[in-house]
């Protein structure tokens, strides 16, 4: 170790290599067969349960903690994988303080919901462990369907086709499958490379190609796809950044945060990983904390979230909010960047307070500057790369049957929030949807 | 602090909290344990006839259920009395006692069914300074193979020969303790009244099996792949034996019998249940299993506050709740209640609707946005709505008022009646006739 948190700019290895162990490990560790039957005992089994229609694939959550409670976890990750084949994912990433947890009539008792989310990853590790496989592919129909993305949409669409006994083939553009479950999440929720495990788990399946390598619009067209397969899926993901729309923003040490966590997420050894001294994440959704949170975890002295509304109007939950805080995460509210400057680099970056009123949001003439010698862009991603003539519906590709024998589905789409389970959800759906086309004549 | 100082049949304990004969009272050192921790006295665990003691299986003894969180519920056991010598536990009790005079020792016993046998034990026990004697006629495992125990308890005959063999060939008070696997309680109470029985003290254990191996497919707890059944105790007894307590403190024949509680209890609230309904003391053994000693500090506390906060004495406790158990048949057929649920209070589970629409009387509506509601005009206040609610509170059952109309009946609300006069009674049919 040459550097330390102290060293200016952009630098990697800043802290013993111990640290990056410790500070990377598994944040909300695995609940124990003991602690996981507390957990389960906790739950009410509610009729037509809240937590239920708050999640969006609608896993039978009661259902699946009373298999639990009752010592089957196995059939309890059954249940989940039903309605959720990426469940273990989801047990480790959804904002279930903001979906089936918050619904938790335990919550509105005593403020403290069933740990819905940790016992899902309870049930679905065990049966991993396991290698236990819930479904069996179908009987072959004959029928090829392209699958565009190998994010959380497609595999979830993949699988359920597959179930169904159609022949899939995924073009996946990048080097692995998993999309944003592989290259979008914070480190530290998805340790010990389960994304991949998670995919080569769900490709047993049979019946599923990956082709990775392969985008869309460069080495094949969405007519081609359709020529040759008779449905296609596109679960392209938001590929696009939104720009700052700051004077000095190309300067060097001015990045898109989706492209660190990538980064993050790829690199073999955390020591050789460059980060600022001083990083300012500009946003308020997951992405700003996940990178924000993952700076600081590198060993940057400083760093600060500025987000242009107020704290109610963040997209990351309260939850995620104070995670960012207790990893000693600054966040101002109200601010928006007007400038960036430096030499070459970036230096400092200046913003100006912010008045949301009902004309939306002015500039107010008072601000503050921030030393920086990074600053990540975390302000939302846009749909890009989707092929021509696509009906596309505020800045979404239009879910339902946007052309003949053209599917969409997860964060490309429209409906639903940019989650991983609103993605699975879409894919299964959109599988259904397919399937039910494809055998219908 | 309520005075909580007890007097049961001449034996005097600073509480009614004794520990009843079993695994607790087994030798000096526990006793000695448990007087330090503040039980008022203790029933030592029985002793049988002279010669070579009894043996005990030398795998598990106990077996359990549990409720959430491995909270134990009920506990089984197969362990015979006492397996140490008798000279031995003789002597101990009799040190025991010389050091904490002011406690209850009773000494239960369980020898064959023979006058001799009965004769020679008593002179044994004569000069150790135990308040009293209990006769073990309750144990449904092991001892009951031979003749002793249940198999005893079972025969009114028998208990009341036994007991007047006690009160011949002794002074001291005598405690008749019953086994709840019969029929009818109030019978082996009769029968310890018959032959001169001082009080009787119930429930002993429920013949049980508490769970199979289903690897391994024996009952459970399993001895070489073998299991037999064991006396069930612990919380998930004590309705059964709060039934019994009030048969036997309500009965004509054996009203005023004094009793000494014995059925899961485990706070101070389930020892004044018993004691309401007529128990004279308490006995307490799972509970301390359990725990250990330290629980009788809640009992104490708790029952001395519930005194205090009453104005009651200890006294006053027993058997004020006896005049309110009654027959079926006298229960007030106009009396008319209807669920309330507290919209404040309630949390949305929707168990209540579950509860009665699949299972009673579907008198619980659910709005789109999981209001839940009584239906008046269905509701015959069964009660299992507040049952399965897990919110305490939040659903309760609220009389109406005499003069008003039932919803669900068309009925004014009238004055007291009950089965005893109503029309669908052929017996009052026939009386009209």
């Amino acid at each position: 170790m040459t550097n330390s948190p102290l060293t200016p700019g952009i630098v990697p290895g800043r802290l013993p290599a111990q640290s990056y162990r410790d500070n990377f490990a598994d944040h909300t560790p695995a609940l124990d067969r003991h602690e996981a039957q507390v957990a389960a005992d906790r739950c009410y089994f509610c009729h037509d349960a809240p937590c239920v229609t708050a999640c969006p694939t609608a896993i039978d959550i009661p259902l699946f903690i009373r298999q639990i409670a009752t010592g089957t976890p196995e059939a309890a990750a059954r249940t989940i994988w039903t309605q959720n084949i990426l469940g273990g994912m989801c047990a480790r990433v959804c904002p279930t303080e903001t979906l089936c947890e918050e619904k938790c009539v335990r919550e509105t008792a005593e403020g403290q919901p069933v740990e819905i989310g940790r016992l899902q990853r309870f049930a679905t590790d065990t049966a991993m462990a396991r290698d236990l496989q819930p479904f069996a592919r179908g009987a072959s129909t004959g029928k090829r369907v392209a699958v565009v993305g190998a994010g959380p949409a497609g595999l979830a669409c993949a699988h359920r086709l597959a179930m169904k006994g159609h022949e899939v083939t995924i073009f996946e553009k990048r080097a692995k499958a998993g999309g944003l479950n592989e290259y979008g999440i914070a480190s530290y929720k998805v340790p010990g490379g389960f994304a991949q495990r998670e995919v080569d788990w769900l490709l047993q399946i049979g019946g599923i190609t990956v082709k990775t390598g392969v985008e869309l619009g460069r080495d094949v067209t969405l007519d081609q796809l359709r020529a040759g397969h008779d449905a296609v899926f596109l679960g392209i993901g938001l590929q696009g950044v939104n720009a700052l729309r700051a004077e000095g923003e190309e300067k060097a040490g001015v990045r898109n945060a989706v492209d660190f966590i990538a980064e993050l997420r790829q690199a073999a050894d955390l020591a050789t990983l460059p980060v600022g001294r001083d990083v300012v994440v500009i946003g308020g959704g997951m992405t700003a904390v996940d990178a924000a949170v993952q700076s600081k975890l590198l060993g940057a002295e400083t760093v600060t979230i500025v987000y242009r509304r107020g704290r109610d109007k963040m997209s990351a939950s309260v939850w995620e909010q104070e995670h960012a805080l207790n990893a000693g995460v600054r966040v101002l509210h109200n601010a928006a960047p007007v400038r960036v400057t430096g030499n070459g680099a970036v230096e400092t970056v200046e913003f100006a307070y912010t008045e949301d009123g009902p004309a939306g949001l002015k500039l107010s003439g008072e601000g503050f500057t921030l030393k920086a010698d990074q600053l990540f862009k975390a302000i939302g991603q846009t749909l890009a790369g989707q092929p021509e003539g696509l009906p596309v519906e505020g800045g979404k590709i239009a879910a339902a049957g946007p052309l003949a024998g053209v599917w969409a589905g997860g964060d490309c789409a429209a409906g639903g929030e940019d989650l991983t389970v609103t993605a699975v959800a879409e894919g299964r759906d959109a599988a259904e949807a397919i399937h039910r086309a494809l055998t219908a004549a | 602090m309520a005075d909580l100082s007890s007097n049961f049949i001449g034996i005097k304990s600073p509480n009614p909290f004794w520990l009843a004969s079993a695994p607790p009272t087994d030798k000096e050192y526990n006793v000695r344990r448990a007087f330090q921790a503040g039980w008022g006295g203790v029933v030592w665990k029985t002793l049988g006839s002279e010669g070579p003691p009894v043996v005990n299986v030398n795998g598990p003894r106990y077996g359990a259920i549990w409720g959430a969180d491995r909270r134990l519920l009920g506990l089984n056991n197969i362990e015979l009395i006492t397996d140490r010598p008798l000279e031995v536990n003789l002597r101990e009790i009799k040190q025991v006692k010389r050091d904490y005079p002011d406690r209850a020792l009773v000494i239960s016993l369980m020898v064959p069914c023979d006058e001799d046998s009965w004769r020679e034990i008593l002179k044994q026990i004569e000069d150790t300074g135990a308040d009293g004697v209990e006769l073990n006629f309750g144990c449904p495992h092991g001892m009951a193979e031979r003749g002793m125990g249940s198999a005893v308890g079972q025969v009114p005959e028998y208990i009341e020969m036994v007991t007047r063999w006690v009160k011949k060939y002794s002074r001291m008070p005598c405690i008749v303790k019953l086994t709840p696997n019969i029929t009818d309680v109030r019978r082996p109470a009769e029968a310890a009244r018959r032959g001169g029985a001082d009080a009787v003290s119930l429930i002993n254990t429920i013949n049980s099996i508490t769970s199979v191996d289903l690897d391994g497919f024996a009952p459970e707890p399993t001895i070489d792949g073998k299991g037999s059944h064991g006396g069930y105790c612990g919380p998930a007894v004590k309705p059964i034996a709060l039934n019994m307590v009030a048969e036997i403190a309500r009965s004509p024949e054996t009203r005023g019998l004094p009793i000494s509680g014995i059925g899961g209890i485990t706070t101070w609230r389930d020892a004044a249940e018993f004691m309401a309904l007529g128990a004279g003391n308490v006995q307490v053994c799972t509970a301390a299993m359990t725990y250990g000693f330290k629980v009788v500090q809640e009992m104490i506390s708790g029952l001395s506050q519930y005194l205090d906060d009453k104005g009651m004495a200890l006294d006053d406790l027993v058997g004020r709740a006896v005049p309110n158990v009654t027959d079926w048949q006298f229960l007030n057929l106009n009396y008319v209640a209807k669920a309330h649920i507290d919209q404040d209070l309630c949390i949305k589970c929707g168990r209540c609707f579950a509860a009665c629409e699949d299972t009673s009387h579907q008198a619980i509506a659910m709005s789109a946005d999981r209001v839940f509601s009584v239906k008046d005009e269905e509701c015959v206040a069964c009660n299992l709505c507040v049952n399965v609610c897990p919110v305490e509170s939040c659903i309760t059952m609220v009389q109406m008022p005499k003069g008003r109309t039932d919803p669900r009946t068309g009925r004014e609300v009238g004055d007291y009646a009950n089965w005893t006069t109503h029309p669908n009674n052929p017996a009052v049919g026939r009386a009209a006739e």
